[in-house]
């Protein structure tokens, strides 16, 4: 069976249409289960003594005062741990040249950030366990901390891990084409300072974990919180020297993860080594002051990149030199060379033109380690590639519109390699602006724009397009060595009253993921979608895979599930047929019924045949298989990803006195190919758009010359609230990928990627009358001042 | 902890209808009362900074930070949280609509949000949607971009202002 996906009055059409998640009513019920709501028998909790040192020597501990507190069992060091936990070393093949030094779950002899563990308490109540953590006694020998990004290779600055050499983690140079010739030649070549700020993911619920060991059966259980449960079963397993079959990660409620919850933590490896030798169950949960310090943090680059063109606006070249400071350790599994990896291969990735270089630095610095954060590199591409287009149009006093339609690929020219040597499959970047041009009404906005001005309102207008990277395959992560699971598998199986329950690799936190596959799942059996219970998050039910990052639930994990329901729903045919001495082709399976396939007449309630076949399967031929459960794993194999594209556009007004921006409304058109769900998938890009915002108009984390940190709360460190954001409308274009038969590309991280550029190219466009520009995020009010030379320095 | 913040204070609290006698440390908040004495672990622990909004419960009537206010200050009052709020039916409306408009995606703020939602709410009438706004913007949402959850307030708004004219 086919679905004809383009015939909305097909049967089962649940795939395409708004249904309703199945875990939403228990959430708004307060009747969620998140990590530190479990309570287990024997629990233990462990604070962390952590460093006050960005980079210190420690010279001794002294744990006495700690163990005479009242509630508190035992105080590990790193040295204790380092006897049941081996350390990981976060480098990955195919990065070549990437390095990294060994990290232990609690630093051993010196730290290298401010917030590192150094000691752990473990005591019958956190309070306790808090206050013994503050009465552990720890000497320092402060060393010299390594904060700047653009001196950290210079002959002068300390090498933070002397045995590498220097402090250099990675570097990549992509050369394609003669860029040196296509600038000499251009008719302008515009260049430009870009920075963005250090982020982090600031989930409402911190990090958590709770870890049980019985060793009376050998076998660890860990409740945690995070994006990828397989990945952190082989983690721990190896790590603990524990039988990878003998490690069980169960993943239930998650209180949002955004990208900060599928790498590995110290603390968290401490949790699982700790409870490992106490034999009882151990909880850690970070507070907020530990996740600022730990989460790991994001973006944090500068870059110089310029653009040449032609006098018709026509893209010749592009050149970008890209610096990130990634702390002092690649973060394992994934390491930390893949964001400005990924700078290097999204620069101009909406456009056609011939010579692209580009080069990523990625150097060591005693700061909290940066990893992976939702749409890993893309708002920094988008916003240096968006931001150079229009400056280049500036130049040229042609419409940015116009400049963008002169150079993006033409949407019938797929399949096609960009000269970051991408490969894309399928694109609509001209159909998705022409979409965004009608949706906001562009030449009314203009109009308005221009009567603000005689106001003396300075309002702007901002365009961003962009690529969106989602689907990976083993080339993301596998290829270089790391244990991390490209493929997803999902089973399905048919219970005696009919129902259907649906097991997946990949986890739900919170875009949809049980809602997604409950309606693949609904349609590829033919129940409806409250007859499918969806189980995702536990190593030892669900098939093996990824979980959830990169875009790839529904896109990988959609696929799989769709295969094995269909799978299923052949199986249940088999056993009809039989029973109704038809042949299975003439028989379909609609609303939890076998009917007749040409005439829709109802021949049997899946209840019916559910009760024949585990009850009185002795009626049934000898040799009928009766097997109702189907697995089926899916991997992409034709490209490494899956790119979807999109463009953004922000209104917003710029009050000249103050500085403070003002979001007047937002808009995106998105194409992630085939939409399982149209309301979830808008959420998603809503939700990924405020992120977005958060990083071009709030999000910095600041550090002093030392390497404090210094805004370490959710009242110094700014996120998007209610008062502050816009309403945001939502439009689609559908390119489905024709890798899978679902079509599906992923929709997560597209709102994050171009929300920073259109905001950028909107605040510019307010400015450009008074010669005045912003390169530099989050645009802070003092930032908008200082470029319209109203305070000075 | 300091040696004060050891004292235990009998504390008789009303929680969603139900009266609960303990006796509780003197420095501990009202929020870790809640989900660790009581065991209604609906409203969350996030910033215990009185930032977020996630920890927010009913108390006498008007919404306050469980983790600005200690255990012991709620002694005597009346306590409603997510939990009791949906037995009781009062804001089964305002639950249906954060479904119908997906106002939540993870949920950890949800309950939090709830209660906010449901003081302004009470106030009666249709605020705008810069108000509905305004008054939330002491609950943080990582998740949504807020869009959902005013237009799944606003709903709820007009549908009760519907009602009452009726
Ligand atoms: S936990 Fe109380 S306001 Fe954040
Ligand atoms: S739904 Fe996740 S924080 Fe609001």
């Amino acid at each position: 069976m086919t679905i004809q996906f383009g015939n909305p009055d097909r049967p089962n059409s649940y795939i395409g249409k708004t249904v309703p998640r199945p875990n939403a009513a228990k959430l708004v019920q307060g009747r969620g289960q998140y990590v530190d709501d479990i309570t287990l028998p024997r629990m233990v909790h462990v604070a962390f003594v952590r460093s006050p040192f960005a980079h210190a020597q420690i010279t001794g501990i002294d744990a006495a005062e700690a163990l005479a507190t009242k509630g508190v069992l035992r105080v590990f060091t790193g040295a204790d741990l380092a006897e049941v936990c081996t350390p990981w070393v976060a480098v990955l093949a195919h990065l070549k040249g990437l390095k990294s030094p060994p990290e232990h779950p609690i630093a051993i002899d010196r730290a290298v950030w401010v917030g590192e563990p150094v000691a752990a308490v473990v005591a019958t109540s956190r309070a306790a366990a808090e206050e013994g953590a503050a009465l552990v006694e720890v000497d320092y020998d402060p060393l010299p901390a390594v904060t700047d990004t653009m001196t950290a290779l210079d002959a002068d600055t300390p090498v933070i891990h002397p045995d590498l050499g220097d402090n250099l983690a990675f570097r990549r140079l992509h050369e394609e084409g003669d860029v040196d010739a296509a600038k000499a030649a251009a008719h302008k070549v515009v260049t430009a300072r870009f920075r963005t700020a250090r982020h982090t993911g600031v989930t409402l619920e911190p990090r958590s974990i709770l870890v049980d060991w019985n060793p009376a059966e050998g076998q660890m259980t860990a409740y945690h919180a995070t994006q990828a449960p397989h990945m952190m079963q082989s983690v721990l397993a190896k790590h603990l020297d524990i039988p990878e079959s003998r490690v069980r990660v169960i993943c239930g409620d998650v209180g949002g993860s955004y990208g900060i919850k599928v790498h590995v933590y110290p603390d968290e490896v401490a949790t699982a080594a700790i409870a490992k030798v106490m034999g009882r169950p151990v909880k850690f949960i970070a507070d907020r002051l530990e996740s600022f310090t730990t989460d790991i943090h994001a973006r944090d680059h500068e870059i110089e990149a310029s653009i040449a063109v032609d006098a018709d606006g026509k893209i010749l070249a592009i050149d970008v030199n890209d610096w990130t400071g990634i702390g002092p350790y690649s973060v394992y599994p994934r390491t930390s060379a893949i964001e400005g990896n990924q700078v290097v291969n999204l620069c101009g990735g909406p456009y056609d033109f011939a010579n692209y270089r580009a080069r990523t630095s990625v150097v060591f610095q005693n700061k909290t380690p940066t990893c992976q954060y939702r749409a890993v590199g893309h708002p920094i591409a988008v916003a240096i590639t968006e931001g150079l287009v229009d400056m280049a149009a500036a130049e040229l006093g042609m419409d940015p519109v116009e400049i963008r339609r002169r150079n993006m690929y033409a949407d019938d020219a797929y399949p096609v390699t960009s000269p970051a040597k991408m490969k894309f499959e399928g694109l609509s970047h001209h159909a998705s602006m022409d979409k965004l041009m009608a949706m906001m009404d562009y030449d009314a906005l203009r109009a308005d724009q221009a009567e603000a001005r005689k106001a003396g309102k300075l309002r702007g207008l901002g365009i961003a397009s962009f690529i969106e990277l989602t689907n990976p395959s083993p080339f993301m992560y596998g290829i270089g060595g790391a244990r991390i699971s490209a493929q997803d598998g999902c089973t399905v199986r048919m219970d005696p009253d009919g129902s259907v329950v649906a097991l997946s690799g990949v986890t739900e936190q919170g875009q949809g993921t049980e809602a997604m596959l409950s309606q693949v799942v609904a349609e590829g059996v033919g129940v409806p979608p409250s007859q499918v219970r969806v189980i995702t998050g536990d190593t030892q039910v669900t098939p093996y895979g990824g979980g959830t990052w990169a875009s790839r639930g529904a896109g990988i994990g959609g696929e799989a599930a769709l295969q094995a329901a269909k799978a299923l729903r052949d199986s249940i045919l088999q056993v009809a047929a039989a029973m109704l001495q038809a042949a299975p082709d003439t028989l379909d399976i609609r609303d939890g019924q076998v009917v007749d396939a040409a005439t829709g007449a109802e021949r049997m309630p899946l209840a019916e045949l559910g009760r024949i076949v585990y009850f009185r399967g002795d009626t049934l031929p000898k040799d009928l298989p009766r097997e109702l459960v189907q697995t089926r794993h899916f991997i992409t194999m034709d490209y490494p990803f899956a790119f979807t594209n999109g463009v953004q556009a922000s209104y917003l007004e710029v009050d000249p006195e103050t500085g403070v921006v003002t979001l007047l409304k937002h808009w995106c058109v998105e194409d992630c190919g085939r939409v399982i769900n149209p309301q979830l998938v808008d959420e998603q890009i809503r939700g990924g758009i405020v992120q977005g915002l958060g990083g071009a108009l709030y999000e910095e984390i600041h550090y002093d010359a030392d390497g404090q940190l210094l805004n370490g709360s959710m009242a110094d460190y700014l996120v998007p609230m209610a008062a502050e954001m816009p309403d945001m409308q939502i439009a689609h274009v559908e390119t489905p990928t024709g890798e899978s038969e679902l079509g599906a590309k992923g929709a997560g991280e597209a709102g994050t990627a171009g929300a920073p550029a259109a905001v950028m190219n909107a605040i510019n466009d307010a400015l450009r009358p008074l010669g005045a520009q912003v390169t530099e995020m989050p645009f802070t009010p003092e930032r908008i001042l200082r470029a319209m030379g109203k305070i000075e320095g | 902890m300091t040696e004060m913040f050891r004292d235990k204070i009998d504390v008789e609290i009303t929680v969603n209808g139900e009266p609960v006698e303990a006796r509780v440390p003197a420095g501990q908040h009202l929020i870790d009362f809640l989900r660790q004495t009581v065991g209604l672990t609906g409203a969350h622990a996030s910033c215990e900074h009185g930032v977020c909004g996630a920890c927010t419960v009913e108390v006498d009537g008007a919404s306050v930070r469980g983790c600005l206010m200690l255990a012991a200050q709620a002694d005597g009052a009346e306590v409603w949280t997510v939990e009791g709020l949906t037995e009781r039916g009062r804001i089964a409306d305002l639950q249906a609509a954060f479904i119908a408009h997906n106002a939540l995606q993870c949920g950890f703020c949800t309950p939090g949000m709830l209660v906010a939602c449901d003081e302004l709410l009470r106030r009666g009438g249709t605020p705008s949607r810069a108000e509905i706004r305004e008054h939330l913007s002491g609950n943080y949402c990582r998740c949504t971009g807020y869009e959902a959850i005013v237009d799944a307030v606003e709903t709820v708004a007009k549908a009760r202002a519907g009602k009452g004219a009726a």
